[in-house]
């Protein structure tokens, strides 16, 4: 049973690295491979406070978010001269010169890394098993409610602008430099409060922890599940995290997988397998449409031109007003 | 370090740069996607002449068989994978290199093929070592060197003197007008493939001869430092990575042997990387 727990630990802080990395790729579009960068500027922050400076897990943990929020404004800098691959190299390099400077400078522990982090306590009550899992989970919660935050909000939209067309957004009078910048330091900041998380859940942080390999393994996570949407990330971030842990061939095949996901998904789903328009998820809401009882929910737009492209959503639907028991289109097609 | 030991390890160093690099620029040049998994085509290049040298002794059996199959390898990537994500936007081809990357990285770590361990490459004394009158080249580095350059003159002759090197000339400037003219894109990509991986083969050979050692890992830091090759060089330019792998090997060497060790080589070629990639997109010997 503990093992389960500290699977479930990881998955959750797993699932807060995809989610917010969603932000930064899936919202504003910004493909980032050193995102373990991040985590690691968080992990670091929360660590050398509790040790060095004697602080508790609480503040320690909201300096880690604030902290790494800054540095992920300042690494996304090269955002602002560069796009595309490009962007992917400049992140990539952020990586391994961040591993680095954790690893040769002795302020930072070196290869030895930072060790002897204590549990975070709540009203003189250590948490640690289920107590640090619900700590987690409220975590992941807590992204997932800025994530939705985020989109929708003012905000959201200029992301999705600047994602799909920044000469276009310029000229609609969003400025592209400011919301790339927002863009990094919220994904950074979440991903800095699950840096912090991890170090006190394992006691200590080696530098090989946040190395570009582990930005590829959250890369795909969010690939897998699905770019750009709230549930993708999460359930890729689980299965991912969980599935090596429990079957052997995994296990031993755990970056095999990663890459063989990266690379069967881009060529079969880049939309991920829950993505808005894969084949999994229409499935999934075709059944979800036939089996629900009583009053249908009003489909979103999103998901309905996604169902049926080309398909005008009945009135009624749209206008949001849909009369219990009334059939909404799509259970009609089917 | 005397100025003839500075000027040697340049050499060599630009030379393996060079050769691992020119395969990245070729595909860059035309497909536009940063092929991150050449590097692991150099360590299959390297553990097939590996096997090939125990099993037969003989050097040049060794370096053929890395060629052909590493060439091989090159080829069914792009048949297999890039070849369906040709109109996808940028990003697509290039996770997908990464996952490739990753991928047969990890498989060649498996025991039954060339396990955690590294691996000697006992073949140093194929070429004479040469005695000049200021130092002595020892031999593995003559064998680099010598490789290098007929490379750079069988690249040079290919480019400028035959069909294909103009196909790939016209390929890289537009691709779907060569296409449009007549040049049978299918075959003069693959055959850019063909050479490129080839020519990583080989380098995986001569590297592992060089430092008589071979490993699965051993294609990690050339991944990322091919990379800063050729961005330094103004993506895609041949000429420019030629120069770009001799810049770099120039000044890591300089800057290791006059202020020592500060930060690792990769992560003072990353600092590089980035301060270049913000300040002069275009690449140092760009236009």
């Amino acid at each position: 049973m503990g093992y389960l727990v500290s699977v479930m630990t990881f998955a959750s802080i797993w699932a807060v690295l995809a989610l917010s990395l969603n932000i930064l790729t899936g919202y504003a579009g910004q493909v980032s491979l050193g995102h373990a960068a991040f985590f690691g500027i968080g992990a670091y922050t929360s660590a050398l406070l509790a040790v060095k400076a004697g602080w508790s897990f609480w503040p320690a943990f909201v300096a880690a978010v604030l902290v790494t929020g800054i540095c992920g404004a300042l690494l996304g800098l090269p955002s602002l001269r560069v796009r595309h691959d490009f962007l992917v190299l400049a992140t990539m390099g952020v990586n391994f010169v961040v591993v680095a400077v954790f690893k040769y400078v002795d302020f930072f522990g070196g290869a030895l890394g930072i060790v002897g982090l204590q549990k975070p306590q709540i009203f003189g009550w250590t948490l640690r098993g289920w107590g640090f899992l619900a700590l987690a989970v409220a975590y992941l919660l807590l992204t997932l409610w800025v994530s939705d935050y985020v989109r929708r909000t003012w905000a959201g939209l200029a992301f999705a602008t600047v994602r799909e067309d920044e000469d276009a957004a310029e000229a609609m009078g969003v400025s592209v430099p400011r919301f790339k910048i927002y863009a990094f330091a919220i994904s950074a900041a979440l991903a800095g409060g699950a840096g912090s998380l991890y170090a006190h859940f394992l006691g200590s942080i080696f530098p090989d922890h946040f190395a570009f390999v582990e930005s590829i393994g959250i890369m795909s996570m969010v690939v897998f599940g699905g770019l750009g949407t709230l549930r993708g990330p999460v359930v890729g971030a689980f299965v991912l995290k969980i599935l090596p842990e429990y079957l052997r061939v995994v296990g031993d095949y755990r970056y095999t997988l990663y890459g063989g996901v990266l690379v069967l998904m881009m060529l079969f789903q880049p939309q991920g397998i829950l993505g808005d328009n894969s084949w999994l998820w229409k499935r999934l809401q075709a059944l979800y449409a036939r089996w629900r009882p009583g009053p249908q929910p009003r489909p979103t737009s999103r998901a309905l031109s996604a169902a049926n492209p080309g398909d005008d959503p009945a009135p009624a639907s749209r206008s949001g007003r849909v009369n219990p028991g009334e059939r909404t289109h799509e259970s009609e097609n089917s | 370090m005397t100025l003839w030991n500075i000027l040697l390890d340049t050499l060599t160093q630009g030379s393996i740069y060079f050769l691992i690099a020119v395969g990245l620029t070729m595909v860059y040049g035309i497909l536009k996607i940063l092929h991150i998994a050449h590097a692991a085509v150099y360590t299959v290049g390297a553990g097939v002449g590996l096997a090939v040298f125990r099993l037969t002794g003989n050097f040049w059996a060794a370096l053929a068989a890395a060629m052909v199959v590493s060439g091989a390898v090159g080829v069914l990537i792009y048949r297999g994978v890039y070849f369906y994500m040709l109109d996808q936007p940028r990003i697509v081809p290039l996770i997908t290199s990464v996952g490739l990357f990753l991928l047969m990285q990890d498989l060649l770590q498996k025991p039954y093929l060339m396990g955690p361990y590294q691996h000697a490459f006992p073949a140093q004394d194929v070429f004479p070592s040469l005695t000049l009158p200021w130092g002595t080249v020892p031999s593995a580095q003559v064998m680099i060197l010598v490789f290098t350059a007929l490379t750079l003159g069988v690249l040079y002759g290919v480019f400028t003197r035959t069909r294909l090197g103009l196909a790939w000339q016209a390929a890289a400037m537009d691709r779907d007008m060569a296409g449009a003219v007549g040049v049978n894109l299918n075959r003069a990509i693959a055959l850019n493939f063909l050479l490129g991986s080839a020519l990583a083969g080989a380098a995986g050979v001569l590297v592992g001869v060089f430092y008589n050692s071979v490993y699965a890992t051993m294609g990690d830091v050339p991944s990322y430092k091919a990379f800063v090759v050729i961005v330094l060089g103004g993506m895609g330019s041949v000429s420019g990575t030629v120069a770009a792998s001799f810049l770099l090997a120039l000044a890591e060497t300089v800057l290791l042997s006059s202020v020592g060790y500060v930060l690792p080589r990769d992560a003072i070629a990353f600092l590089v990387l980035i301060l270049v990639l913000m300040f002069r997109p275009q690449g140092l010997l760009g236009r």
